[in-house]
């Protein structure tokens, strides 16, 4: 994990690049820099690799102050790729991409065997390509070699600075696409800059929108999607965007209003059959008045049928409010396996939120962004 | 037709002797562009590497290549005496700015992305500079090299001036004793020399270029 805390940056002219700049990127997620050209996304991210120093502040690195760490070291713990590439041109293939494992000298055939796995990662077959020389491979090719260049000594972290924009459309899908695959395999934490915000969307665990060396907002593709906080991210987020994705319709029609529930005065076995008789893996609990509890799910019910109802309520499971928004809902259920209670600002029950309705509002917005008819 | 006869002859009679003078001259320029490379390349690298010296050191090298070859023989008789040596040291000071100037600029031309990324990986200064910068100015130092042999090889003819061999003995004999023959026999393996130097020279540096763009 890398935290960034109140990170100033000013550069050797006096021009402020970073004001007050608090972040963190955790393992494993992807996260994208973002916003318009000058703001400051190349400069928070060779903050990182030390390329550039910061002048206030501190960054942590799995809790170590980044000051304290060699910076050939670091570098050579973390991947690099840019925008314009950077092959070295008198080296082949082979040799670019074993350039970390030498520098930390790897035994020869450990490199050997390493550059081959990686070559095959992104389908440029070694026998054809390791004795090339950069000049003989195209553009997105060039890239992919950049790519596992950065990858080559299993390096925890990436930095990645608009590693795709110098690409055609074509081969800057392709490699989204790839790096999307490649990051459920090798789970890295990627610190990735773009300005294209299609490219965020599609790849981001975590998007930072920056302006004038100013965090805006943070969060996932969804939550800036559905929750911009000022006119300004609206507007770098493009009308059209948001229009899809306020399709939602709103919460209560997203909801079972008759969904069955229990009142906790009735013992679990009631409970049980209840369930059974609906066909349903969960119910939520109530007490006398129909202020929401909790949810019993039936497994634990099974489980412990002689226990009483009120032990088994689980006060845990997500909830959401009769206000909330639609679109902000959806940012917050994934991974959700329990039922999802609709609570009144009372905390009274109203229903259950129905995953089949909104799975189809999803496929009907998705339809429409993605043109699929 | 007959004077071409004649220089003919006349090589042919004297051929081992041309041979040695032209080894002579050969190893003359040799030897002195073998020093200024030994010096040269450093120095450009220093130059390349810390800002400030550049241009003290550029420009050291820029005069001694103004000082005109007479004056700079004679001043280096002074110190090193008459011989071999002298005009080693001469040739070495006048092949020092192509060598010096073409490593600097070699290294500087090194693009700042591919910079960035050797540094970005980790590479010291030292890997930076051995692994990335010094083989890609290998195709400025061939040009430098280039222009030094041939500079290295027409200076070395007034070696005898200052009691070196080479091909320039035979020409000034034929100076001196007014033989058209004798200055053609120096001249044209001279010559030679430099249009070889230049050719090979032209080819490797060609050869470099290919790999590092
Ligand atoms: N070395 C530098 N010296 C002075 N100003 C710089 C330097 N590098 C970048 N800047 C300025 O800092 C700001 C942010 O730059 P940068 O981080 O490269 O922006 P981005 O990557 O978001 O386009 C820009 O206004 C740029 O001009
Ligand atoms: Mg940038």
């Amino acid at each position: 994990m890398i935290e960034l805390k109140k990170i100033n940056k000013v550069y050797d002219d006096g021009f402020q690049a970073l004001k007050d700049i608090d972040l963190t990127f955790e393992e494993g997620k992807i996260n994208v820099l973002i916003g318009p050209s000058g703001c400051g996304k190349t400069t928070t991210m060779k903050l990182l690799n030390r390329l550039t120093e910061h002048t206030d502040g501190q960054i942590l690195i799995d809790g170590k102050d980044i000051k304290e760490i060699n910076p050939i070291e670091l570098r050579r713990r973390m991947g690099y790729v840019i925008q314009s590439i950077g092959l070295f041109p008198h080296m082949t293939i082979y040799d670019n991409v074993a350039t970390v494992p030498k520098l930390l000298k790897w035994e020869k055939q450990k490199i050997k065997q390493r550059v081959e796995e990686l070559l095959n990662m992104v389908s440029l077959p070694p026998e054809t390509y390791m004795k090339r020389y950069p000049s003989e491979l195209s553009g997105g090719q060039q890239q992919r070699i950049g790519v596992i260049r950065a990858l080559a000594a299993e390096p925890s972290t990436i930095l990645m600075d608009e590693p795709f924009s110098a690409l055609d459309p074509i081969s800057r899908e392709q490699l989204q696409d790839e790096l999307v695959r490649l990051q459920k395999e090798i789970k890295k934490t990627i610190v990735f800059v773009t300005h294209d915000m299609d490219e965020a969307i599609k790849i981001a665990d975590q998007i930072i929108l920056m302006k004038d060396g100013h965090v805006v907002q943070k969060g996932s593709p969804q939550e800036l999607l559905s929750n911009p906080a000022n006119d300004f991210v609206k507007e770098f987020i493009g009308e059209e965007r948001l229009g899809n994705n306020q399709s939602l319709p709103p919460l209560n029609k997203l909801i079972v209003k008759d969904y069955p529930s229990i009142p906790s005065t009735l013992s679990v076995e009631e409970a049980v059959n209840k369930m059974v008789s609906n066909h349903v893996a969960g119910l939520p609990v109530v007490d006398a008045e129909g202020a929401y509890l909790g949810v019993i799910s039936l497994y634990k019910a099974l489980d412990h049928k002689k226990a009483s109802l009120v032990d088994l309520v689980d006060n845990t499971v997500m909830t959401v409010q009769e206000t909330t928004d639609s679109n902000e809902l959806l940012s917050k259920i994934s991974g959700e396996k329990s039922i999802i209670p609709l609570l009144s600002e009372e905390n009274k029950l109203i229903g259950v939120v129905d995953n089949k309705k909104l799975l189809e509002a999803l496929h009907q917005i998705y339809k429409s962004k993605s043109g699929v008819a | 037709m007959s004077f071409i006869t004649e220089l003919g002859q006349y090589m042919a009679e004297n051929s081992s002797d041309l041979l040695a003078l032209t080894i002579e001259h050969l190893l003359m320029v040799v030897y002195g562009i073998g020093l200024a490379l030994l010096v040269g390349v450093p120095l450009g690298i220093i130059a390349a590497k810390y800002e400030k010296v550049a241009p003290f050191i550029l420009s050291l090298t820029n005069i001694l290549q103004l000082v005109p070859s007479l004056a700079m023989l004679a001043i280096l008789m002074i110190y090193f005496g008459l011989g071999f040596e002298t005009m080693v040291i001469g040739l070495f000071f006048y092949s020092l700015l192509p060598i010096v100037r073409n490593t600097y600029v070699g290294i500087r031309e090194v693009d700042n992305s591919i910079i960035e990324a050797g540094v970005g990986v980790g590479m010291t200064s030292l890997q930076l500079l051995r692994k990335v910068q010094f083989p890609l100015s290998i195709p400025f130092l061939m040009a430098g090299l280039r222009v030094a042999s041939v500079i290295a090889v027409a200076v070395a003819c007034i070696g005898p001036y200052i009691g070196a061999g080479g091909l320039g003995k035979e020409i000034i004999s034929g100076i001196s004793l007014q033989s058209e023959v004798k200055i053609y026999a120096g001249a044209i393996p001279a010559a030679l020399l430099a249009i070889t130097a230049d050719l090979i020279l032209g080819r490797v540096e060609k050869k470099t270029k290919q790999r590092t763009v």
